[in-house]
């Protein structure tokens, strides 16, 4: 994270700063900080996403984005990009990250830009930003997507936490380009999008060369770097784009991926958005601003199951679950970013159990032997792990006509609690028909998990193996709102007579909480037992950088963050705390 | 079965068209009747010459009859109001009152009513077995009428309960039946409502002064801005006043007999012609105004203070009061003991709420002694009753480790034991009153300690058969 700019003007306080409206449509013809390129894919199973970021182009007014540095907007092109590469070009096999700047990899997070913006917005910047670069690991690892960070100039900040995702990273031996996390001696904040982290965890740098090279400013170049393992090779610059060649090909040839595989397309979603709400084709949203939440309706297929696999990629995105799966992606990103009052997510799925099941079983069946299905499988993953690490208040309200049901019940296992009707609610039975019910199948006990690596039901009853064992010879059964009441499945189960009073005042108490108090707790519940990389990346290096960056050695008018490229110091509280 | 819940329930709040409220009191009532039969009056009667609320109108509040009492007909009024009353206090202050439970304040004010309804049944436990010893068919029946509006005041707080806190409400409602005053595992949660009312004097000093604590406690919930239980409070003040009406006058007779029996024998020492002295007759009002004062809590608290912000309980009169209503400016003097004097304090107002609503009850008291004393001055008795200082014999608040006089002197422990039973009910006392206490369930006659009452009830004479004993 560096830039040369001069910000003598200072910027304003940057928590009175308006939050603009973001969207994260975009396609690769409209990109306009990275380019995609295929050339060759279909021989090479190589694809090359280069960055050539367009400094003018920021998404909001007050800096600009020089030396590669990146704002939101780079980073939704980049996560745009990356779920492209892994839905419309199965025959892409190896990816390779590189700048199409001469001397100039990325210089990271803009700093203006971080300067200049609220606390949520860099909040939530660096949470989406988080999320694709696990995202990448995870094409590496659940697609057979491999991607090589083709350094071909500095990386610094989260330039090099962008080449710290990839499996590889090729550092280009010109004796002046160098990998470097400036953030601590120059910003006074941390290296956030992972850095520190995977620094340790993912390539294995000692912690005491981690600490000298986090708080060197210039970074560390050439051989030193291949020594610490900050980079697996350095590549003289005549051989470098041979080598690059290399290293992909043969990445590509480790991949398990088909040959022949014809990819789908991803149109644009239909979407329409009011002042009031968000609606898809099976997602919808309904904002009461009153009450600081948001009703939230999946609902389930609608239509028949395909009879077979072929069927599945001929509906391509508009196979129910993928398309599910892309919108509540979508709303998920959009409520993020856009609504930051609605404070409370309430959850409710609407649809035919048995259909919602008999979806899930292709996925189930198939995702081992199937591309496209084992990347929907892997999409929705990813999307109940955005769910997991969203700072809202999240509820589950299980009423009859509610399907979930298996993969959909791990929406309702993703939130704080669990309300589940007992019996129908009087006035409309005959209509509803039938009392909430809810499914589990296999798929709730291993197929999605969650940060911590285990299952959402394993984290609930963590510590108690006998109980998950007893709840996976449930699978299959109907369960009714006494009997999930009894397993552990929900919170609470009031009945006719009680349902709306209790959901109305637990959702009002809720809106009463304060909302940081809030966040910190939902997030230390939601995580439980072991730690993985990505969860320390979430629960531990963002959760530091969080408070760093609300404290005024950071944001303050004399923090670091404030001062860079005004020509003076930071002035520092030299208190330890 | 189709019930005909107004005729079963008498209600104003469209009990019939509320399936959720029946089903709710239906599954509470039998066990309330449980409650009524295992912990309420313990003589047997045919029937009572009661009143029943079957309206809030003028009409409908007082319907007499003889009923049997495990028939009567507890019903659930909240007094008729305007649609555009307006939160009279606090943050909210202008804002529309609320229909229903904000969650923000649903511990806080479901923690008022529980509290409040606690104390309704507690009564009718502790005067379970004075009936045993009732001395005229009228008190007896004054008796319960009382016990059967405490049993309403339950049903209005279960009510409250029942129709705005969801399952937990109705939890806490179950446990209002299964507390039980003086019980040592679950007892009431007021300390003073776990004292068992032992003799008529007790009776009549608790319905002067614990009564008016209820009074007053009322009144600051009839402020709330949670419009349902602000005129559920306001009904239930009708009959408050009532039972005070009892203590008043049935203090005011005992006086009277008292004042008879020492013009007649020329003496103070009444007790061996069969009256109460007016010692003891002092010593049971230092009892009963003291232990009351303690349920008004803490003269300061942050309590009291975060209720009236929030809207959930006003100041008595809170309409009347020429000020902001606000108070977040306002300073106010608290009594308190420091440096080993009896001195006031200033605090912020809002943290002595509790000490002015003290206030206004202890003024209220004042009027007690005027009207006994003025039957001592009628009887031509130069003697008077008095009010003991705030802080005599207190447990809670400022005051609860100090030992003051009656008359507001700071003493030490020891001083104070050494004096405590010319001050409060001594056991010689207690058993004199208690000998006193013999039953007199013939029509028209009345026990010896104490004088007839000047009027019947609805018009009825004094010989009335009030009430038919089984």
């Amino acid at each position: 994270m560096t830039t040369t700019e001069n910000a003598a003007a200072g910027p304003t306080d940057p928590d009175a700063a308006e939050i603009p409206k973001i969207s994260f449509d975009t396609d690769p013809a409209s990109y306009k900080h990275w380019t995609l390129d295929l050339d060759g894919a279909a021989e090479t199973g190589v694809a090359y996403l280069r960055l050539d970021i367009d400094e003018t182009a920021g998404l909001v007014p007050g800096y600009e984005l020089k030396m590669n540095s990146y704002d939101l907007g780079v980073d939704i092109e980049l996560y745009d990009a990356t779920q492209r590469l892994r839905f419309e070009h199965p025959e892409v096999r190896a990816v390779v990250v590189t700048s199409g700047k001469d001397r100039n990899f990325c210089a990271g997070a803009n700093i203006r830009m971080l300067a200049q913006s609220s606390h949520p917005w860099k909040v939530n910047f660096c949470k989406f930003t988080n999320e694709t670069r696990n995202g990448i690991e995870d094409a590496t690892t659940s697609s057979g997507q491999t991607y090589i960070a083709a350094v071909n100039g500095t990386a610094a900040g989260g330039g090099y936490e962008l080449a710290l995702a990839c499996e590889q990273i090729l550092l280009i031996d010109d004796n002046s380009s160098a990998v470097s996390l400036p953030e601590v001696p120059l910003l006074g904040v941390l290296p956030g999008t992972g850095g520190l982290t995977r620094v340790i965890d993912k390539r294995k740098v000692r912690k005491d060369r981690a600490d000298v090279f986090a708080t060197k400013s210039e970074g560390i170049r050439g051989r030193q770097a291949v020594e610490w393992k900050l980079v697996d090779e350095t590549v003289p610059k005549r051989a470098w784009d041979e080598t690059v060649r290399e290293r992909a090909a043969e990445a590509a040839a480790r991949s398990s991926r088909p040959a022949g595989a014809r990819g789908i397309t991803l149109p644009p979603l239909q979407r329409e958005e009011t002042d009031d709400g968000i609606t898809y084709r099976h997602v919808s949203a309904a904002f009461d601003r009153a009450q600081g939440l948001v009703e939230i309706t999946v609902h389930g297929p609608s239509g028949g199951v395909p009879e077979s696999l072929e069927r599945v990629h001929e509906l391509g995105a508009d196979f129910w679950p993928l398309a599910m799966t892309r919108e509540l992606d979508d709303l998920i990103l959009r409520l993020r970013a856009n609504e930051l009052e609605l404070g409370t997510w309430i959850i409710r799925t609407k649809g035919d159990v048995e259909d919602a099941l008999a979806f899930e079983r292709i996925i189930a069946e198939h995702s081992g032997d199937d591309w496209l299905v084992n990347e929907i499988r892997h999409y929705f993953k990813r999307v109940l792990k955005r769910l997991d690490v969203t700072s809202r208040s999240l509820i589950a309200l299980i009423e009859p006509g509610s399907c979930f049901a298996g993969a959909l019940l791990e929406l309702a296992l993703a939130c704080d609690r669990q309300y589940m009707l007992d019996g129908t609610l009087d006035e409309e039975a005959g209509e509803q028909g039938d009392e909430a019910q809810i499914v589990l199948s296999e798929s709730n006990f291993g197929a999605f998990p969650m940060g911590n690596g285990l299952p959402r039901l394993a984290s609930r009853f963590y510590g108690d193996d006998d109980h998950v064992a007893k709840l996976r010879q449930e699978v299959g059964r109907r369960i009714s709102a006494r009997e999930a009441m009894d397993l552990g499945l929900v919170t609470d189960a009031p009945d006719d007579i009680d349902w709306d009073d209790e959901i109305r005042i637990m959702l009002e108490e809720r809106a009463s909480l304060s909302p940081d108090a809030l966040t910190g707790m939902e997030a230390n519940h939601r995580f439980v037992g072991p730690e993985t990389m990505e969860s320390r990346i979430f629960s531990r290096l963002t959760a530091w950088q969080n408070w760093i960056f609300v404290r005024p050695n950071a944001s303050g008018p004399e923090g670091a963050l404030r001062k860079y490229g005004t020509g003076r110091k930071a002035d520092f509280d030299r208190r330890r705390v | 079965m189709s019930i005909d819940y107004t005729e079963k329930i008498p209600n104003n709040v469209d009990l019939a068209g509320d399936r959720k409220l029946q089903r709710a009191l239906e599954s509470w009532q039998p066990n309330f009747l449980n409650w009524w039969k295992t912990m309420g009056p313990a003589v047997p009667t045919q029937d009572v010459y009661l009143r029943t609320a079957v309206d809030v109108g003028r009409e409908g509040w007082a319907q007499f009859g003889h009923v049997a009492m495990e028939e009567y007909r507890w019903g659930v009024f909240l007094a008729e109001r305007g649609d555009d009353r307006r939160i009279a206090f606090g943050e909210q202050k202008g804002e529309p009152v609320w229909q229903q439970v904000p969650g923000e304040y649903r511990a806080d004010l479901q923690r008022l009513i529980v509290i409040q309804g606690d104390t309704e049944p507690a009564s009718v436990e502790q005067q379970r077995r004075l009936g045993e010893t009732a001395p005229s068919l009228y008190d007896l029946r004054n008796l319960f009428q009382v016990n059967v509006e405490e049993g309403r005041h339950l049903w209005a707080m279960v009510y409250l309960l029942h129709a705005y806190f969801g399952r937990n409400g109705r939890e806490e409602a179950e446990a209002l039946l299964h507390r039980n005053s003086g019980d040592l595992d679950s007892p009431r949660i007021l300390g003073a409502f776990n004292e068992e009312t032992p003799d008529w004097l007790s009776f009549f000093m608790f319905t002067y002064f614990t009564d008016r604590d209820g009074k007053y406690q009322l009144g600051t919930l009839k402020e709330s801005a949670f419009d349902p239980l602000s005129r559920t409070c306001e009904f239930m003040l009708k009959e408050e006043a009532h039972h005070m009406f009892v203590g008043t006058t049935g203090v005011d007779r005992v006086v009277a007999r008292t004042a008879e029996l020492m013009r007649e024998h020329d003496t103070d020492d009444v007790g061996p012609h069969g009256g109460i002295p007016l010692d003891v007759i002092q010593r049971y009002i230092n009892f009963h105004y003291s232990v009351s004062l303690d349920l008004f809590g803490s003269e300061q608290s942050t309590n009291a203070a975060n209720y009236f912000t929030a809207g959930l309980k006003g100041r008595w009169q809170e309409e009347r009061r020429r000020d902001d209503h606000v108070l977040t400016e306002d300073s106010a003097y608290v009594d308190l003991v420091k440096d080993g004097e009896i001195t006031t304090n200033e605090v912020p107002a809002l943290l002595a709420l509790n000490h002015d609503l003290r206030n206004e009850y202890v003024k209220d008291c004042q009027s007690g002694m005027k009207r006994w004393n003025r039957v001592l001055e009628n009887a031509g008795v130069d003697r008077t009753l008095t009010l003991p200082h705030v802080g005599f014999n207190r447990d809670v608040g400022l005051f609860a480790d100090q030992y003051v006089s009656p008359s507001g002197q700071l003493m030490t422990k020891e001083q104070w034991e050494a004096k405590k039973d010319s001050w409060l009910p001594s056991e010689v006392d207690k058993t004199h009153v208690r000998s006193l206490m013999r039953p007199v369930y013939e029509p028209g006659k009345i026990a010896g300690w104490i004088a007839p009452p000047s009027n019947g009830i609805n018009g009825q004479p004094f010989d009335y058969e009030y009430v038919h004993l089984a």
